[in-house]
């Protein structure tokens, strides 16, 4: 496998593929979700979720309860004399933070984060963060973003902190063009991606979000920026409106995709491309050894994805080039033709794509579809096996280290598990 | 605004889903943003149900804000109408949809839909998931049994003779801590006692089924939190009493046998008289001496945190050094069943506070919720779960009912199993310094991993607490160290304040036994 895609090239020559678009229930997280995942990212920054009772048990309930020694995120639940009046409810607020800044002097950053009745009633965090920050500085850095559920779908709530965090980063302070990897990953992937960038000499890259927040990306007219996640439109807008240059590329998901990924970065950095065959090449080959006891597996099944993390048509790209497996729908949430384009290119031309949802219309089409798999939510899992309709979790595939070479065939694992697990089970 | 870190119950619009869940053919239209459908995963995934709750949000977003969200209501149920036939149709808002003010109930009427249409409203900024599933169901059983209420003032009909005694088992909702399990238990003590149960609900019961409680002859109170004020309403309007007693342990089942005998005019005295039970035995035999004066921390929703401790107290021979609940519209309760045990009662749903407690009062055992498993794990301490909320292992594949006689067994060995055993406890005592017997030692039925060894907090704690004076000689903190670590805290606090008190600045290995005698009176 060898694609080579253009670094610059945009969606002209995209073949204009059918898009279903609905509305109705949707049957996804709301952006609050996000923290979850980023709180362990940025290890000294605390979300305070602005919000109600409902909130703090979607943020419990999604983390499936995990307790940590003590989480970095909490809520500040309204209660009905906040609704009342607003004066109060920002009074209520700089009590609640103070609160917490004396209880957690480790904390060096902290979000407000909007919710949908915080929306609905106006309560303005960004003056609060303003406000506060100036109160709390330099100890504090307060920012806020919105993970409401009437903005937000699920992936859409880190698009809006990473999109929080670029004016607060720092302008470059060399001539150099430096590179910067955008989107949470798991710390053995950025890991291996630093190995990788630094065999390819392309010196130190950054990443946003950083493990700790005193180490901000450098942000400017020098930066030339990858999407390591395909849910960052904000977050890509604000940096292009600091000068940085986004490279085109698919999703390091699978070889092809990790592969044309880099290949992005060392074109735009100017690395030879027998230096770039060097050091990609045992890479590639090794993974592309593991994934093939998958397509044995997975090969000709059938999968049908239903809409949540905006991975999904990276993943159906992986899912069908790689592994041989056959669409039958591909659901996302929100579609970015531009983010996209170099994903949508490499899928079949006769793929059925869906941008939104109608979760009842949805389960029929897929019912009567009977695929081999289905990806879905916690919500819809159980219900389908119990129709004996096999699924994956989508929420895993979020969860788990799944980018980058050496996760290609841990990727494709978690497709053919239950599978496997349902060929086994006699009882 | 409450800083919260965990929450003990979610939205009341959760506990609606509770009760819609549990029924068959009833729909429930909940006006609510994108997002509000995590709630979906409690029921698929903690209690593993094969369904999807029977709930429509209308998942509005900020676009619809400007536009007509009512008619997006509409549309909802009157889809979800089409789709799903039910027999009744529950409507309402969750907290963003109660901002908008768009009357789910109203807008549902004016669809004129062929069936009953009950709208709840339930107030998001002030009230909680328990309060929710109780008004839920009160506003069900209202709606829908309502239209065969007799008029006021007529009484009772006679129960014909020959004819078994009807009661109906109320509160037992989807997500409910082994309701599942108890309504069987308690369904076949009835049978025992030649009591039919006309209608169990609203776990199982279809709205036609609610519509027919009226003609049970009494009403049996399985969960007070979430059937109370449906009770009360049903003993207004068809003159149905109800049970007081909840059948948790082997003296409050006895008692709800004699309650419901009485209510039923049946002779109980063939079913009080088997031994139904072996924990009465088990609890005598001489094994578990060992459980003598245990402490125990307790804390869940007020009916079982207080059937908890008379079980604990009574039934099992531990000393309650602490009981609380979540549920503040059961702070009587909680504060009755409190001076019983001479301990202050701990009425909070903040989770810090409960963790606080707890490393405070240094338990030797810990009954609690899901919350408390964490809290009593990081704490090194022995726990059992005996209240909601629960987690997916707390729905085990065997039957495990807490009510009843059988209930009874069950609570005697979920309870006594994570303690150490009482030789093994007797040799830890004694050989401090065996290598194998570490400090912070688990049972040893148990292996490593099942509870994490203490870390040396609930000491520091006290060390914190106690604002010393006193200093430790290095032969004193030895011998300190040589008394079992779940009362070592205990042990160094009293003698810091025998010290304190007794003006002593050193504190030598005679401070700690005479400090160990004074505390022994």
């Amino acid at each position: 496998m060898n694609v080579h895609v253009q670094g610059c090239q945009v969606a002209a020559d995209v073949a204009p593929k059918s898009i279903r678009r609905e509305s109705g229930q949707r049957e996804v997280f709301c952006g609050l979700t996000g923290i979850v995942w980023l709180h362990r990212k940025i290890q000294d920054a605390f979300f305070l979720v602005v919000g109600s009772r409902t909130c703090a048990h979607l943020i419990q309930s999604a983390a499936g309860v995990m307790i940590f020694a003590e989480p970095r995120f909490a809520t500040a639940i309204m209660e009905e004399k906040d609704l009342a009046g607003l004066t109060d409810a920002n009074d209520e607020l700089d009590r609640i933070v103070a609160q917490l800044i004396a209880r957690r002097p480790d904390i060096r950053l902290l979000f407000l984060v909007g919710s949908c009745p915080s929306e609905v009633i106006k309560l303005d965090l960004s003056r609060a963060a303003l406000r506060l920050s100036q109160k709390f500085s330099p100890a504090v850095r307060i920012l806020n973003y919105s993970g409401s559920g009437i903005e937000t779908t699920f992936t859409q709530g880190e698009d809006a902190c990473l999109a929080s965090l670029v004016p607060a980063a720092p302008p470059n302070g060399t001539s150099e063009d430096q590179l910067l990897i955008v989107g949470s990953l798991a710390d053995v992937v950025e890991d291996q991606f630093i190995r990788l960038f630094d065999a390819l000499g392309i010196g130190a890259v950054q990443f946003l979000p950083p493990r700790n927040s005193a180490a901000l990306p450098e942000i400017g007219p020098n930066t030339k920026f990858l999407l390591a996640q395909p849910f960052l439109a904000d977050t890509a807008r604000a940096l292009e409106d600091r000068g940085a240059v986004r490279l085109a590329a698919p999703f390091p998901l699978g070889v092809e995709g990790t592969t044309a990924w880099l290949r992005a970065a060392a074109d735009a950095f100017g690395v030879a491309p027998a230096s770039f065959e060097t050091v990609t090449g045992p890479h590639r080959i090794r993974a592309e050894r593991a994934l093939v006891r998958y397509r044995d597996q997975l090969g000709g099944r059938r999968i049908f994805l239903f809409p949540d993390s905006q991975l999904e048509i990276p993943l159906a790209r992986f899912l069908s080039r790689e592994l041989s497996m056959q669409l039958v729908e591909v659901g996302t949430p929100y579609l970015h033709r531009e983010h996209l384009a170099e994903e949508l290119r490499l899928l079949p031309d006769d793929v059925v794509l869906s941008e939104g949802q109608d979760v009842d219309l949805q389960l029929d089409r897929c019912r009567a579809a009977r695929p081999d798999l289905v990806v879905c939510g916690l919500g819809l899992a159980n219900p389908l096996e119990a129709e004996g309709i096999t699924t994956k979790w989508s929420i895993e595939l979020v969860f788990t280290p799944i980018q980058g070479y050496e996760q290609a065939a841990d990727l494709a694992e978690l497709f053919a598990r239950p599978l496997v697990r349902r060929a086994k089970l006699v009882a | 605004m409450q800083l919260t870190v965990w929450t003990y119950e979610g939205p009341p619009h959760v506990g609606a889903m509770r009760v819609a869940t549990g029924m068959d053919g009833l729909h429930y239209v909940l006006h609510a943003p994108q997002g509000d459908t995590y709630a979906d995963l409690l029921f698929t995934m903690i209690e593993r149900r094969d369904r999807r709750p029977p709930v429509t949000y209308t998942t509005f977003s900020a676009r619809d804000l400007g536009g007509d969200t009512a008619e997006l209501f509409k549309n909802a149920a009157q889809k979800a109408y089409d789709r799903f036939q039910p027999q009744a149709m529950l409507v309402g808002a969750s907290c963003t949809g109660s901002l908008i003010q768009d009357d789910p109930g109203g807008l549902a009427r004016a669809l004129d839909l062929p069936i009953p249409v009950v709208a709840v409203d339930l107030p998001a900024y002030q009230r909680k998931e328990n309060w929710g599933a109780a008004e839920t169901f009160y506003q069900l059983v209202r709606a829908l049994a309502g239209p065969s209420a007799p008029a006021p003032g007529i009484p009772r009909p006679q129960r014909a003779a020959g004819v078994r005694a009807r009661c109906n088992l109320l509160g037992p909702t989807a997500l409910g801590f082994r309701h599942r399990d108890d309504i069987v238990e308690i369904t076949s003590l009835l049978a025992k006692l030649g009591i039919d149960v006309n209608v169990t609900a609203p776990m199982g019961a279809t709205p036609t089924d609610i519509a027919r409680l009226g003609e049970a002859d009494f009403n049996v109170v399985l969960y007070p939190e979430i059937a109370g004020q449906a009770a009360s309403w049903l003993q207004r309007t068809f003159g149905q009493s109800f049970t007081k007693t909840v059948p948790i342990g082997v003296s409050a089942t006895r008692e709800f046998v004699e309650e419901v005998a009485k209510l039923a005019g049946v002779d109980a005295s063939a079913t009080l008289a088997t031994d139904a039970t072996r924990l009465p035995w088990y609890s005598r035999s001489v094994d578990s001496t060992y459980l003598t004066g245990k402490r125990v921390f307790i804390f869940g929703d007020a009916t079982h945190a207080v059937a908890a401790a008379r079980i604990a107290s009574d039934e099992l021979g531990f000393k309650v050094v602490g009981l609380g609940t979540y549920s503040r519209e059961f702070g009587r309760e909680i504060r009755e069943a409190a001076k019983r045990y001479d301990v202050e009662p701990l009425i909070t749903d903040d989770y810090l506070e409960v963790e606080a407690k707890v490393a405070e009062l240094q338990p030797e055992l810990v009954l609690g919720t899901q919350m408390e498993r964490h809290i009593a794990k990081r704490l090194g301490v022995p726990c059992a779960v005996i209240s909601a909320p629960v987690h997916v292992q707390d729905f085990p594949a065997r039957y495990a009912p807490q009510m009843g006689f059988e209930g009874a067994n069950v609570i005697f060995d979920t309870w006594v199993h994570p303690l150490m055993m009482g030789l093994e406890e007797h040799l830890l005592a004694m050989f401090k310094d065996d290598f194998e017997f570490k400090d912070g030692a688990v049972p040893s039925h148990l292996g490593a991993g099942h509870s994490a060894p203490v870390a040396d907090r609930p000491v520091q704690v006290s060390v914190l607490a106690s604002n010393i004076a006193a200093v430790w000689a290095a032969d004193a903190e030895k011998e300190l160290h040589k008394i079992p670590f779940f009362v070592r805290g205990k042990a160094r606090r009293n003698t810091e304040r025998f010290a304190n008190e007794n003006g002593v600045a050193t504190i030598t290995i005679e401070t700690l036994y005479d400090a160990k005698a004074h505390y022994a009176r």
